[in-house]
Formats: structure tokens, C-alpha cells, sequence
């Protein structure tokens, strides 16, 4: 059987249509899809990088985004290195990727240990060149995950992986304006990027230098009816001032625990607003949307679309679909799937009162005395309380049970003058009610503000 | 800070916050009589490492575990001075 000739991201957006009056808005740049799709703004004629592996790895979203248009369809391999990601890896993605073209804006990373001898800077603007797309390769695009050893796990996936196929554009295209806190070198970034590109929507992206205050003042200039991102990045967005500058249709949450505090507090902010959450990794994919306004999910949520097979097996989620990736690169790596096809996604689920809840990460469980507790579990509970912004619970070496739990805690803005010890016992007694003992934190520390990686995530250092 | 008075302090403290009932706190009770059990005491060493600043469990890896509430009191006080 002859294969089906692989389809482009560049004539995928072609297909798309309405390319004249639908944009690409990055922080300090803006363009038409059609620009974007006739042009390159790489520094080399894109014939050049026909069938090489290139490490794409710049500190801009729009440029990243444009020479993803370029690649796709020309070159053997493209990586994309996330901007928050040290570049002290960057030797070490390069050697397993087999990369041998480093495209960057940034000197540093050009300058860095790499081993690469074709490095690539950015002109200026976009300016249309000659493509010979006669013979269009099946690019396969390397997404980095964090890796427990501290070097990350490049993940292997193609266009047909990461788009969906029932993705088409609807006829209201050309009103919507999607956005995400995500950055799009980031499975929940790249999801809203190609969604975009491929359903005929424009998309306004953030930036890493970006504080959340100006992103959402220019999402509101720019009309965002659609826009996405973590849990971390909401209960960050809400704390602003400028929350209000947005007024988005359609709200997705993703890439960790959604908690019922978040999506009433998201619901209350923004009440016109549809709210889904949905599940995806980078590995598994996306698996499902839930849009019932509740937290966890249904269990028939696990069998509605036959495309994609999930389950439940030693209290984790499993998925076998074609929207996983195939494999991690690199001889050392461990297997990406289990020998049934299977990606065990490693997050932990737990079936109450006819309803699968998240509990959190296999590997993230706090064991007290023998007793696992999942951080997520404690801040859904931390997070419940009125005058509780964010928190994020681990673990404290304890000579006694091993660990115990502790908590940092953001505390929402006009708190009053309330004292900081009566929060936190507050807190603490709202825990008891609700938790074990052996989950209930044993100190509350109030932070001004916690960590929130690239990946729009809690920074999690596992004790 | 008193150590002594301190550490009654957090026993009864951590006692009622779990709702164990304390045994009178004599320099002869046995801490496994107590009235606490493991993760009450996890906690009790964790405040105290907060309020005194010392938490000889961890610090000294080859002491003597105490075995009275006599003996975590001194445990305490000679890691203190």
C-alpha cells in the first residue's frame, strides 16, 4: 500500500483559508498567517535545511512559531528548546537529537556549548522566498519534558500527532481570537498554536519576558475570545488588577490538577465564559474535555471517544491513541510506552461517589510514617479557603515518619489587616477538617509569590 | 526560652489538636504511654525545631533515642546548651 504523502503545517494552513485577515500577534511583532505561510524569516534560503535536524531554540514565541511554518514539511527533525530550559542542556539535546542546525535570536544560546557548526540567526522580518515544497518530508517535532535525572526527555511526535484530524474551520473563524499563558514550545502551547493556525483563527501569543499584567492588558487589546492555560497561571492571572481587561467566550485549564476552587473562582471572575478542562501530556496526548463545571471526571469520559483508549490501571491513567507520542530519543531512555502500545501517564486517580478525581503524580507523593500523601490533594484543600490565592505543598524531612507535610501559601491581595498568625491557623484548621491527619500541613508559611515554571506549572522540588 | 516549659507547651498543643489524651507529663512517663503516637511527635519535633531552633533527632545521627519525657527534655536541653 502506497503511504498517504504527509500534509505540511504550511499547506495545512493554507487549507485553512482566510489568510489575508486572521493573525499572529507576539509580543513585539504581528503578521498575517498569509505572511507567514509565503515567507521565512529564517536567515538562509529553507532549501538549505532540507533533511537536517534542527534545534530550534529562541526566546521568542512569534519567531519560533514562523520558522516552525518554514520547517515543517522541509527538515528531517525539529526541536523545539522551551526558553525557560538551561541552555547548560542544550549540548546534550543537541548530541541526542542528532541536531546539526541551531536556529536562535539569542547570542547566548548560539554561544553556548553545543557542538553545532550551522547556527542561524533571525532577520528582521518576514520576507517572502521561493519554497520548493514538490517533496514535503514527515518533520518529526522533539517536545522536551522534565526528566526525573535532572537532563530532559525529548519526546517524539509529527503534525499528525499533535493536530487533530477533526479539526476544520467553522464559520466563525475569522471572529476568533485565541490566546494561551502557555508558551508554545510546551505541549498546552503548541496545541492552542496549532489549533489556531489550522482551524482559521488568529492567536495572540504571550512572551517569557512578559509580565502577566502587560500580557493581559494585550490580550485585551486584541479582543481574546478563546485562551487557555494551567491552573497556576488562572489563580495568577486572577490575582492581577488587569483580570478584568480580558473578556474571553471560552476558558481551558490543563496540564494539572484542576481543583473546584479554581474553576469557581475563574466561572465568578469571568461568568460569560464557557470553562472546560481538559487532560493532556505531552507524552499521552490530548485525552479528554470535561465541561460539566466540576472538578475530576465522569468515568464514561473513559470510553466516549473510541479513537482514543484510556484506562485505569494500578491507580494511574493510561492512553493508547494516535495523538501520543511514538517514542523519547536517546539509547539511555526509557520507554515511552508499555509493550500493549500504552502510555502510563503517572497521574494518580481516584474513583469517589461514581467520579475519577486526579490525586496527583505517582512519582510527587509525600510518605508520611508510611501514609502517601499527594501535595495536590492538600492544595485543593489550602486552596478552598476564601482568603487562599495559590499554595503549594511538600515535603519536610521528618527523623521521626520520614516527611512531613508543610505548605507555602500566596495569600489573595486586600487581605485586610488580618494577622498572620490567625490566617494561618485558620488555614490549618480548615486542613483538619477536611484532610488525615497525617496530610494536614504541620507549618504554613505565607509566601509573597511561588514559582511558576515556562511550562505554566508549580515548580515542584521533590524532597 | 525554657526548653521545659516549651516542649510541655507543644505536647499538650499537638495533643489537643489531635485529640489524643495526654498522660500527666512526669519525667518518668514513657513517651510510648504518652498518649501520642508517631505522627504527633513528628509534629511536636517539627515545632520545636522552629521554636528552639534545634532539632537533635537529625542532628546528632548516633544519640541515644529518648525513651522518657525525662529524657526528651535533657535530649533537648544539652543539644540547647
Amino acid at each position: 500500500m502506497q503511504k498517504a504523502k504527509p500534509v505540511s503545517l504550511r499547506s495545512s494552513i493554507i487549507a485553512s483559508g482566510t489568510l489575508s485577515t486572521r493573525f499572529l500577534v507576539g509580543f513585539d511583532t504581528k503578521a498575517t498567517w498569509g505572511e507567514l505561510v509565503n515567507g521565512s524569516i529564517l536567515d538562509c534560503a529553507p532549501e538549505e535545511l532540507r533533511g537536517k535536524c534542527v534545534l530550534l531554540a529562541t526566546t521568542d514565541q512569534f519567531r519560533a512559531s514562523a520558522a516552525l511554518i518554514v520547517l515543517d514539511g522541509i527538515a528531517r527533525r525539529v526541536v523545539l528548546f522551551p526558553p525557560d530550559v538551561s541552555l547548560d542542556h542544550l549540548a546534550y539535546v543537541a548530541n541526542t537529537a542528532e541536531a546539526n542546525v541551531l536556529v536562535t535570536d539569542n547570542a547566548e544560546a548560539a554561544n553556548a556549548q553545543h557542538g553545532i557548526d550551522q547556527i542561524l540567526m533571525y532577520s528582521r522580518t518576514a520576507t517572502p522566498v521561493p519554497v520548493d515544497r514538490g517533496e514535503q518530508l514527515e518533520t518529526e517535532w522533539i517536545l522536551l519534558t522534565s526528566g526525573t535525572t535532572g537532563q530532559p526527555k525529548l519526546a517524539v511526535h509529527t503534525l499528525g500527532s499533535l493536530a487533530d484530524s477533526a479539526w476544520e474551520t467553522r464559520p466563525n473563524a475569522a471572529s476568533i481570537v485565541w490566546s494561551t499563558f502557555y508558551d508554545m514550545r510546551r505541549y498546552g502551547g503548541l496545541h492552542i498554536f496549532l489549533h489556531a493556525a489550522l482551524t482559521g483563527t488568529s492567536l495572540v501569543v504571550s512572551s517569557a519576558l512578559e509580565p502577566v499584567a502587560d500580557f493581559l492588558l494585550r490580550a485585551g487589546a486584541h479582543g481574546v475570545t478563546h485562551i487557555s492555560g494551567t491552573p497556576s497561571h488562572w489563580r495568577r492571572a486572577l490575582m492581577s488588577p488587569w483580570a478584568g481587561r480580558i473578556a474571553p467566550e471560552y476558558i481551558r485549564m490543563s496540564g494539572e490538577i484542576v481543583d473546584q476552587a479554581i474553576l469557581n473562582q475563574v466561572n465568578a471572575q469571568y461568568p460569560y465564559a464557557r470553562i472546560e478542562h481538559t487532560f493532556a501530556s505531552t507524552e499521552a496526548g490530548v485525552g479528554f474535555n470535561v465541561s460539566d463545571g466540576l472538578m475530576g471526571f465522569p468515568p464514561e469520559m473513559l470510553t466516549r471517544n473510541p479513537k482514543i483508549e484510556m484506562k485505569i490501571e494500578d491507580g494511574t491513567l493510561k492512553i493508547r491513541s494516535t495523538r501520543t507520542a511514538t517514542r523519547y530519543l536517546g539509547s539511555k531512555s526509557p520507554a515511552l510506552k508499555d509493550t500493549s502500545e500504552f502510555v502510563d501517564t503517572g497521574d494518580t486517580v481516584e474513583l469517589r461517589e461514581g467520579r475519577y478525581y486526579f490525586t496527583g503524580r505517582r512519582d510527587g507523593i509525600i510518605n508520611v510514617g508510611g501514609f502517601k500523601v499527594h501535595p495536590e490533594e492538600v492544595e485543593a484543600v489550602i486552596n478552598r479557603h476564601p482568603q487562599v490565592a495559590m499554595s503549594l505543598v511538600k515535603a519536610k524531612k521528618s527523623p521521626i515518619t520520614g516527611a512531613l507535610v508543610v505548605a507555602d501559601v500566596v495569600l489573595k491581595p486586600l487581605n485586610g489587616e488580618k494577622e498572620a498568625d490567625a490566617l494561618r491557623s485558620g488555614i490549618l484548621r480548615f486542613c483538619s477538617a477536611e484532610l488525615d491527619a497525617h496530610k494536614v500541613p504541620v507549618a504554613i508559611n505565607l509566601v509573597p509569590m511561588l514559582t511558576i515554571g515556562e511550562s505554566g506549572k508549580l515548580v515542584r522540588r521533590h524532597a | 526560652m525554657d526548653v521545659k516549659a516549651e516542649i510541655i507547651a507543644q505536647f499538650k498543643q499537638v495533643a489537643q489538636e489531635h485529640d489524643k489524651r495526654l498522660a500527666p507529663l512526669t519525667d518518668e512517663l514513657a513517651l510510648l504511654n504518652s498518649g501520642l503516637d508517631s505522627l504527633c511527635f513528628a509534629i511536636v519535633v517539627a515545632r520545636l525545631e522552629h521554636s528552639l531552633g534545634v532539632d537533635p533527632f537529625s542532628d546528632d545521627e548516633d544519640a541515644r533515642f529518648p525513651v522518657t519525657f525525662g529524657d526528651f527534655i535533657r535530649f533537648y536541653a544539652n543539644a540547647k546548651s
